[in-house]
């Protein structure tokens, strides 16, 4: 071993009293310093920050935070989008509210659990809004009223990972303009 | 001269290699024996470029690295090689390199790349910069040795996307594809999902809620202007580029159900794809532009299928399982990566299109996200380790596995960038 680093050594003190760097042979170092590393944005550029923190809302509406409009979640089985009867009479009420306040808004976010893909559950959690809105409708709402949109996975009501916590997360929430 | 050469043993530079988490199982003995000496003066710069290149070389899993001390005074690439002495070492390539101040305050790096089994010197390159490029000239010394020793395109100088959540808020990340040198393009209390990287890597299309919905937003990085590309009446979600870097294609929910769209990069001249009764979303493209690989439900379970990427008739490309999903395809063309749940675990896979023969990459169980590096070597993902969300990349052979390091946050979405011009 020593011997060895020994002759690396020497190697290197040989080098040193030699030709300084900038002497070397030009053939076998290419030399780019007339162009020199560029800042290329697409590797190194200062990435500007965007702060969208500021967009936060929290709307109040008393009209619709009393009684069963007060309720605004509609939770599933598991690979479900149906509304279960238990739920009926609360999408019922908001339709009666929707109907007679043809002025209100509403906008209805389908969620699922975080098992899978993002985005498959995107589409997932579309179709349980949807299905809201399907009902909704047929109950006298009116199309330009609501839009039903999908947060998938991204905003878990129960942050744990189990079954208790999926339950929760597996749900359709009413929001009304204002609220978001 | 004894006690001289223990006090340079004693300054082993080991302290890059040890923070990286590398697993190489299989033939992975197959690797390539290297010695990067320190580069003269580099201490000067404040961090070592030579440990940058080492690490980056030892994460491919491709290289050994053999341990050089810091020699007083130190080898150069202008140091004449003693190739017999260096192959009874049991290197095959050595890297010698110099760092030089300029009388205008930057610097420069000077390499040479000797190939000690040919006795042959594959030359090397001087590089001027400034203190702040030092990663990035690390990441291009990096490269060049990769590529003459390996033959294929190193992918050091390359960047990643990816987000991370910090209590309440959701950050897109830019960092060098080693996870170092990270930069914040966007923050926001909404999620944010779905980053992909456009052609030029220049801008992100991601999908953003902070206005409480999904919507498309395409997002040059350098002076941070957004753009929604996609904000119809429901869902916005799932932009891809295609690669001409002019348009997206998307998963929309503005006609029912969620549904593949064309649509301009500005958001102009959105035209529907497909038409199904199911989710159809994942939509990306193969890199001849020519096709159009996505998820879709239509079959019963989410299943990958192909269609022409004008628009036409879908096949069925994914049979085995009941879950498959997040297709994406190999800059080669020829491998798909994807997620395949089997016995309830979420896992990388890979399925060569010619054959269909599937292999799956990972013993994870909740992965997500597969991104193919631009060389098509590794893959990057996202899992889950101890509750907490963390990048790895697995190589797509499976032998090579790492975990980037990272301390802060819920890490998830990883997205690999472009190769750099």
């Amino acid at each position: 071993m020593r011997a060895i680093w020994l002759t690396v050594l020497m190697a290197g003190l040989a080098a040193c009293s030699g030709a300084p760097t900038t002497e070397q042979d030009p053939a076998s170092v290419e030399d780019r310093s007339a162009k020199p590393v560029t800042k290329d944005p697409a590797t190194t550029g200062p990435i500007a920050k965007v702060d969208v923190t500021g967009t936060r809302i929290t709307g109040q509406d008393p009209a619709v935070k009393t009684g069963v409009l007060a309720q605004r979640s509609i939770f599933y089985d598991l690979d479900q989008y149906d509304i279960k009867d238990q739920y009926k009479p609360l999408v019922e009420a908001h339709a009666r509210y929707l109907r007679d306040n043809p002025g209100r808004k509403m906008l209805v976010q389908g969620n699922t659990d975080e098992r899978g893909s993002r985005e498959y559950n995107i589409g997932l959690g579309q179709k349980r809004s949807e299905g809201v809105k399907k009902m909704l409708l047929l109950l006298g709402a009116r199309e330009e009223q609501i839009e039903s949109v999908s947060l998938g996975e991204e905003k878990p009501r129960a942050e744990g990972h189990d079954e208790q916590a999926w339950s929760q997360n597996r749900r359709s929430d009413i929001l009304y303009q204002g609220e978001y | 001269m004894r006690k001289l050469l223990a006090a340079l043993l004693l300054c082993f530079a080991t302290s890059a290699a040890a923070q990286l988490s590398i697993e190489v199982t299989g033939a992975g003995s197959q690797r390539i024996p290297i010695a990067i000496a320190p580069f003269a003066g580099e201490g000067a710069l404040g961090q070592g470029i030579s440990s940058i290149v080492r690490a980056d070389l030892e994460r491919s899993g491709l290289f050994r690295m053999l341990e050089v001390p810091a020699l007083n005074p130190p080898l150069t690439e202008a140091s004449p090689v003693n190739h017999a002495e260096w192959r009874s070492r049991l290197a095959d390539a050595l890297v010698l390199g110099s760092v030089a101040a300029r009388p205008d305050g930057r610097f420069e790096v000077r390499f040479k790349l000797f190939d000690t089994v040919k006795g042959a010197d594959l030359s090397g390159v001087a590089y001027t910069m400034s203190r702040e490029q030092a990663r990035t000239t690390a990441h291009r010394i990096a490269d060049y040795v990769y590529e003459k020793l390996t033959g294929e395109k190193g992918v050091f100088s390359t960047r990643i996307a990816f987000v991370v959540k910090r209590g309440d808020r959701f950050a897109l990340q830019i960092a060098d594809a080693d996870g170092a040198g990270e930069e914040t393009a966007l923050v926001s209390f909404e999620p944010i999902i779905s980053p992909a990287w456009s052609p030029d890597g220049r801008r992100l299309a991601y999908v953003s809620f902070e206005n409480k919905k999904p919507v498309v937003y395409v997002h040059s990085l350098a002076d941070g202007k957004r753009q929604v590309a996609a904000n119809f009446k429901g869902s916005n979600s799932a932009p891809t580029w295609a690669p001409d870097g002019t348009r997206l294609a998307v998963s929309l929910s503005r006609d029912g159900g969620s549904q593949i769209f064309l649509v301009n990069a500005d958001g102009s001249g959105v035209r529907r794809l497909a038409q199904s009764s199911g989710i159809d979303t994942e939509p990306v493209f193969s890199p001849d532009g020519g096709t159009i690989y996505f998820t879709s439900d239509r079959g019963g379970s989410p299943q990958i299928y192909r269609m022409p990427a004008g628009g036409g008739e879908a096949q069925r490309v994914t049979f085995e399982g009941t879950y498959n999903v997040s297709p994406r395809i190999s800059p080669d063309g020829k491998v798909l990566g994807y997620i395949a749940r089997s016995g309830g675990k979420f896992q990388v896979a890979t399925m060569d299109l010619a054959s269909r023969q599937v292999q799956i990459l990972t013993d994870s169980d909740k992965d997500e996200s597969p991104s193919f590096a631009p060389n098509g070597r590794m893959i990057l993902l996202a899992t889950v380790n101890a509750g907490r969300g963390v990048l790895f990349a697995v190589s797509s052979d499976g032998r090579i596995k790492q975990r980037l390091p990272y301390a802060g946050g819920d890490v998830r979405e990883p997205a690999w960038g472009p190769f750099v011009k």
